[in-house]
């Protein structure tokens, strides 16, 4: 069935934002598709008049390092993020976390401006970029602006972005260096919807001597209706010695703290209490073993 | 319409095509390059797979235009211009990874793109790189081995050996690994499944489904749609011909509902337009007015004194069917009994999800060179189909021609009428063909499942750990309409002693209407869901007892002289105990000092045990017999028609086999010709794991008439006596004369003798339930052992291996054969631990791919077969049936070996993990939800 009349590849930001404002409305940016044209076809949105593809503005498909940071574009695919050495050693949560989304097919062509525009409360992608501390570019309203990446998300499936108006450019953050690391893990129900009963990514700094977290971010998710951080759990670590003792309190603290619903599709509030503490307690202690070793090696890549 | 620049296997195409389109459309409906596939536009099946510039997509959601300029290679393009096969093509032939044949393409273009990139891929990155491409028939084996000799064979190495199972005594033809039929075309893209065929002026077809699960249709408008351009008919129940009433074993389905819509997947009005999008928005254009009704959503409330009667002409009310088996004194054999067990299992309703959605195409006489009004479909029962069309639409059968077509999978899941009925109509009202293809969506709301069950049972032996007594209560989730709930209840019902010897039963089961889809036919037929109750009661009374649950068995299974608890005594072909001992004999030495359960830090890991029969053919005093026509021809070929199906089990290179063997012909001068309701001899359905035996022996049989009319001719010819003539390669000999069979037959032609023999083969008489005697021909037996992974901390389960015996009677293609096994275990891991079709009080949750989990290759166990070849002396050189044996025993086989490594007992499938991890915290020992019971 058809789902849209007009098909636009425009080859800058300033095309893309004039077309968008030609249709008024009736057109939608899309980059892979793999969420928006499954929605379409699901008449989760009407017929768009166009669809407005942005993956091939140069902007938005480099993947640069400069110093310490790394810029992802937008419209870089999930696979591209996978095989890209400098986000495998130094970003290695985003990885891990774009690597388990779909199969391949849907990892070529899917993006992560995408996962982000999509604001599912536990998108894998966005899950890391929480405790990455990203920061998103984006054109809203026809201003160029840079917004820290939780406040992209108003609700579940709502972003701060209007795709028939705005279009998200790319992202921003700060790599890991020696003493930090970061990993992702989930658990998914092996039936219905390919949803995670729980995600959880970690970035963490320890000190020179690697015995004590100097800093911490955890993202949870799906607990909220955005993706967020557990700031009380990140208290809990700093400054505190890097041991499993600390790890255990962290976990009581999150536990207390969060209180993830039954879902009915996804699990019952009881189990996704027992996975905070199954995902908190795996995935900080690799992310430790990893600031300590300076080895990262993705962990669940294409098979979660 | 805009230019499109793309280059499509080497060769630049400028398109001048709507914007709208993807690049599936593109590739099937512009360029005619219809080897892609399209299994549910969701980009979750991976079976549209291609390659741009390398990179394998799904092109069902891939737009078009995003492709311009860029390299697409398809399916089509993988083979070179002179023919030759490329290594991945070859290979997936060699190994028998090709079955119905419809995600060849896909998994073949996914690991193509794979070996581009990877010269040497082990098991893990060639799962990393199908995960997302799904098989629902071969269970993966074959194709991991397949991609891992074609990357041998591209390094340069050579080829890998083909795994190919042991058998005992192979023949000519017979018990040999021949490729089977169609595979080149297959491999190649070039194979057509119904969807693939395209007329001129050809219409095409939706239908518009009913808006409630229960209601009373108070009016129906179709106007609007009538008068939007493009549309040529809007049909509704006032334009059915005939009798607006169709059905298998019962009519009770409305070809177009008039009055009552009794579940969501009701047909109210079928469209016929210029194009498909013209069809969808004419069905939003038809105005229907409902009274909501009370809705029927389980089948114990259907038994209740408050529910609505769904059916008021069905004389037991929402009781479709009371089936019961009476065996022996029920009381004195629990009054016998040391230990008794009892115990409430639930099954879910499950979904076929054959790759290929339903399709049927529909073409008037008189046109595109057909005489008469024919339907093209891949349809299990062509014959039955024909006549169901004909009484629709008010004809008499002869006027009515079905031919099928190849066919994506089907599992049980196409026997029933879909959209044959509809195409038929709308070819006749508008004199043009008509497609009627339905998209994954609708397939999943509308065909049959397999039925949700309410078992309980309850099981007693003494301490010496004999069986002494069986009472079980079923009941199943008949759905809307009769379909086959009453054969396949009938067969839970019947084979819920399990295969042991049981001297008292006492079992009833209740088959109900619902207003949930109906339930029907499904690889197992019932026997799937008794035996999950039957082998988990097994395991429970071994442990009370006290007796190993291996010891258990073996002590109880049925052997030559039992009389199964329908009054049946075995006389022949009782394999069970000899899978049950190569299964435990692997199971035992597979790590040196076995264990059925340990620990190693929060992994648990248990082996589980579980046996299964299951009867081959229809049984229960109903005629099974097959008709076949071989004919020799002057090219030294022959043919050999029969009207019964392949959907990928491989029962055309059965036929093909029993044909070359009994004229001692090479297997490639064999043609086969199926389904073609003028052109082939009735078969009967493909359903009970019947055809090889039935359709088997009908070919051997005519063949070998065939053969004696040959060799009185060959001896006349050759002027010696026809005892002394004797079949080799094609020629018939006698001591140095010779003729050839091409040559004999030009001989006949020109005697004015036939070269044609047509033959009905009837089955053994059977019996019906209750009146003692054989109720079935023959049964097939197996044995399964499972070994499982259980995450102590999550609760996730992972089936690490699975060891198989099977008792087949012979394999008459061991590596297809073992492909039916692979593919019937990976199966079934789904119905115990992913698949579960939801419908929430009449309305389906399960309304799209993405909401239902099947087993994809990352789930593919390591898989050891063991055949067993117990002959039965009717069947085919000792054949009896494969299709579901393979796929009965492997959850209980699974939830045994839970047990064993958790302590938890699983009542309720597919296991969840949610409520294991609980059970396993809060220290209770039995689990009776599942995930959707989640509140």
């Amino acid at each position: 069935m058809k789902l849209w009349n007009h098909y636009h590849t425009p080859h800058s930001i300033d095309q893309a934002i004039a077309l968008l404002n030609q249709y008024q409305g009736k057109a939608k940016v899309v980059a892979g598709g793999t969420d928006l044209i499954v929605e379409l076809r699901e008449g989760h949105h009407p017929i768009q008049e166009a669809l407005i593809d942005v993956t091939q503005i140069p902007e938005l498909t480099r993947l640069t390092t400069n110093n310490n940071e790394i810029y992802v574009g937008a419209g870089v695919t999930h696979s591209q993020i996978v095989k890209s050495a400098v986000l495998v050693a130094r970003a290695t949560c985003l990885v891990e976390s774009c690597g388990v989304v779909g199969g391949p097919q849907v990892r070529n062509v899917g993006t992560l401006g995408g996962n982000v525009a999509h604001a599912l409360p536990a998108g894998d992608g966005t899950t890391s970029l929480v405790a990455l501390d990203a920061k998103a570019e984006i054109i809203m309203s026809g201003q160029r602006r840079v917004v820290p990446i939780a406040e992209m998300f108003r609700g579940p499936g709502q972003s701060l972005i209007d795709s028939t108006r705005d279009v998200i450019i790319g992202f921003r953050f700060v790599l890991c260096s020696d003493n930090e690391a970061t990993a992702f893990k989930r658990i998914m129900r092996p039936q219905g919807v390919a949803l995670p009963i729980l995600g959880c990514a970690i970035w963490v700094r320890l000190n020179p001597a690697q015995t004590h977290f100097e800093a911490a971010r955890v993202s949870i998710a799906p607990i909220g209706p955005t993706p967020g951080r557990a700031a009380e759990v990140e208290a809990i670590l700093i400054g505190q010695p890097a041991t499993d003792t600390i790890i255990e309190q962290a976990i009581e603290t999150a536990l207390q703290i969060l209180k993830p619903r039954t879902s009915k599709y996804r699990a019952t509030g009881d189990y996704r209490k027992e996975m905070i503490a199954v995902l908190l307690r795996r995935t900080l202690q690799l992310a430790v073993q990893r600031a300590r070793t300076g080895q990262a090696v993705p962990e669940g890549i294409g098979m979660e | 319409m805009s230019k499109l620049d793309i280059t499509v296997n080497g060769q630049i195409h400028h398109l001048d095509i709507p914007e709208s389109r993807t690049l599936a459309q593109v590739l099937r409906y512009d360029l005619g390059l219809t080897g892609t596939k399209i299994g549910c536009e969701e980009a979750e099946c991976g079976i549209c797979t291609v390659l741009i510039n390398g990179t394998p997509v799904n092109s069902c959601i891939f737009p078009a235009f995003k492709a311009q300029g860029r390299e697409v290679q398809t399916v089509e393009g993988l083979a070179q211009d002179d023919g030759e096969l490329h290594p991945v093509q070859q290979n997936f032939i060699d190994h028998g990874a090709v079955q119905c044949g419809f995600c060849t393409p896909g998994l073949m273009m996914t690991a193509t793109a794979l070996l581009n990139e990877n010269s040497d891929p082990d098991d893990h990155a060639i799962k990393v790189a199908l995960k997302d491409t799904y098989c629902r028939c071969t269970g993966y084996a074959s194709v991991i081995a397949a991609i891992k000799s074609a990357a041998s064979e591209m390094r340069g190495e050579g080829s890998l050996p083909v795994n190919e199972p042991d058998v005992s005594e192979p023949m000519h033809a017979i018990s040999r690994s021949v490729p089977p039929q169609h595979v080149r075309e297959k491999v190649t893209g070039a194979a057509k499944y119904t969807d693939d065929y395209v007329f001129d002026g050809m219409l095409y077809a939706r239908t518009l489904r009913a808006a409630y699960p229960h209601a009373r249709i108070l009016d129906i408008n179709t106007e609007q749609a009538r008068a939007l351009p493009g549309v040529v008919a809007v049909l509704t129940h006032a334009n059915v011909p005939g009798e607006n009433l169709h059905g298998l074993v019962y009519r009770d389905w409305p070809v177009l509902c008039s009055d009552v819509v009794r579940y969501m997947g009701d047909g109210v009005a079928i469209v016929a337009a210029e194009t498909e999008d013209i069809a969808a928005e004419a069905l939003k254009l038809i105005e229907v007015e409902y009274e909501p009704l009370p809705v029927v959503g389980d089948p114990k409330f259907a038994h209740s004194h408050e529910a609505p009667i769904l059916h008021p002409h069905h004389p037991t009310g929402n009781l479709l069917k009371h089936i019961k088996v009476r065996h022996g004194d029920i009381e004195q054999g629990f009054a016998q009994a040391d230990y008794i067990v009892e115990r409430e299992y639930r099954t879910p309703t499950v979904e076929h999800a054959f790759l290929e959605p339903e399709c049927s195409i529909g073409i008037p006489p008189g046109v595109a060179g057909h005489e008469k009004l024919t339907i093209l479909v891949g349809s299990q029962i062509p014959y039955q189909d024909r006549n169901q069309i004909a009484l629709a639409l008010g004809l008499p059968e002869e006027k009515v021609r079905v031919i099928g077509t190849l066919i994506g999978g089907g599992f049980g899941g196409k026997e029933d009428i879909t959209g044959q009925i509809h195409a038929a109509m709308l070819a006749q009202a508008t004199g043009r063909p008509v497609k009627m293809l339905y998209t994954r969506q609708e397939s999943l709301i509308v065909h049959p499942k397999r039925h949700a069950t309410i078992i309980r049972m309850k099981t007693g032996a003494t301490k010496d750990g004999k069986l002494v007594a069986v009472e079980a209560e079923l009941y199943g989730d008949g759905g809307a309409y009769a379909s086959l709930s009453d054969k396949v209840m009938t067969r839970a019902t019947t084979h819920a002693t399990g295969p042991y010897v049981v001297p008292n039963a006492k079992i009833d089961c209740y088959a109900m209407y619902t207003n949930n889809p109906p339930s029907g036919a499904f690889r197992g037929f019932g026997v799937t869901q008794s035996a999950f109750a039957v082998e988990s009661n097994m395991d429970i009374l071994a442990e009370m007892i006290g007796i190993d649950p291996i010891e258990f068995r073996r002590l109880n299974a049925q052997k030559v002289g039992t009389t199964t608890a329908t009054g049946q005594v075995l006389r022949e072909s009782v394999g069970l105990l000899e899978t049950l001992s190569h299964v435990e004999q692997d199971m035992m030495s597979a790590d040196g000092d076995f264990h059925w359960a340990w620990r190693d830090g929060h992994k648990a890991y248990a082996w589980g045990l579980a046996c299964a029969y299951k009867n081959t053919g229809l049984g229960g005093g109903a005629p099974d017999r097959a008709e076949a026509e071989v004919e020799a021809f002057e090219d030294g070929s022959v043919e050999v028609r029969v009207a019964s199906a392949d959907m990928g089990q491989g029962l055309a290179h059965v036929v093909a086999q029993c044909t070359a063997e009994e004229l001692k012909l090479p297997y490639n001068r064999v043609r086969v010709l199926l389904c073609d309701t003028d052109l082939t001899p009735n078969g009967g359905p493909t359903t009970a794991s019947r055809q090889t035996f039935v359709s088997g022996n009908a070919a051997r049989v005519t063949s070998a008439l065939l053969r004696e009319a040959l060799t009185r001719s060959a001896a006349e010819f050759l002027d010696v006596p026809p005892e002394t003539l004797y079949y080799e390669e094609g020629l018939l000999r006698h001591n140095g004369k010779s003729v050839e069979l091409g040559q004999l037959v030009g001989w006949m032609k020109g005697n004015g003798l036939s070269s044609k023999v047509r033959h009905e083969y009837h089955a053994p008489a059977t019996q019906p339930l209750g009146t003692g005697g054989d109720m079935h021909f023959a049964f097939s037996y197996a044995t399964q052992a499972a070994l499982v992974e259980v995450d102590m901390e999550t609760g996730a389960v992972k089936v690490l291996k699975i060891i198989a015996g099977t008792d087949i009677g012979r394999a008459i293609n061991p590596l297809m054969l073992q492909g039916q096994v692979e593919g019937g275990i990976v199966m079934a891991m789904g119905n115990c631990l992913t698949e579960s079709y939801i419908v929430e009080n009449g309305v389906p949750w399960t309304n799209l791919f993405a909401r239902y989990k099947m087993p994809s290759i990352k789930h593919a166990p390591e898989i050891i077969s063991h055949l067993i070849e117990d002959r039965v002396s009717t069947g085919p050189y000792g054949a009896k049936g494969v299709g579901e044996i393979c796929s009965i025993n492997t959850s209980p086989a699974i939830c045994n070996a839970i047990y064993h490594a958790t302590g938890v007992r699983i009542f309720s499938l597919p296991v969840d993990q949610d409520a294991l991890l609980r059970a396993i915290r809060a220290g209770q020992t039995e689990v009776y939800t599942a995930w959707h019971d989640v509140r």
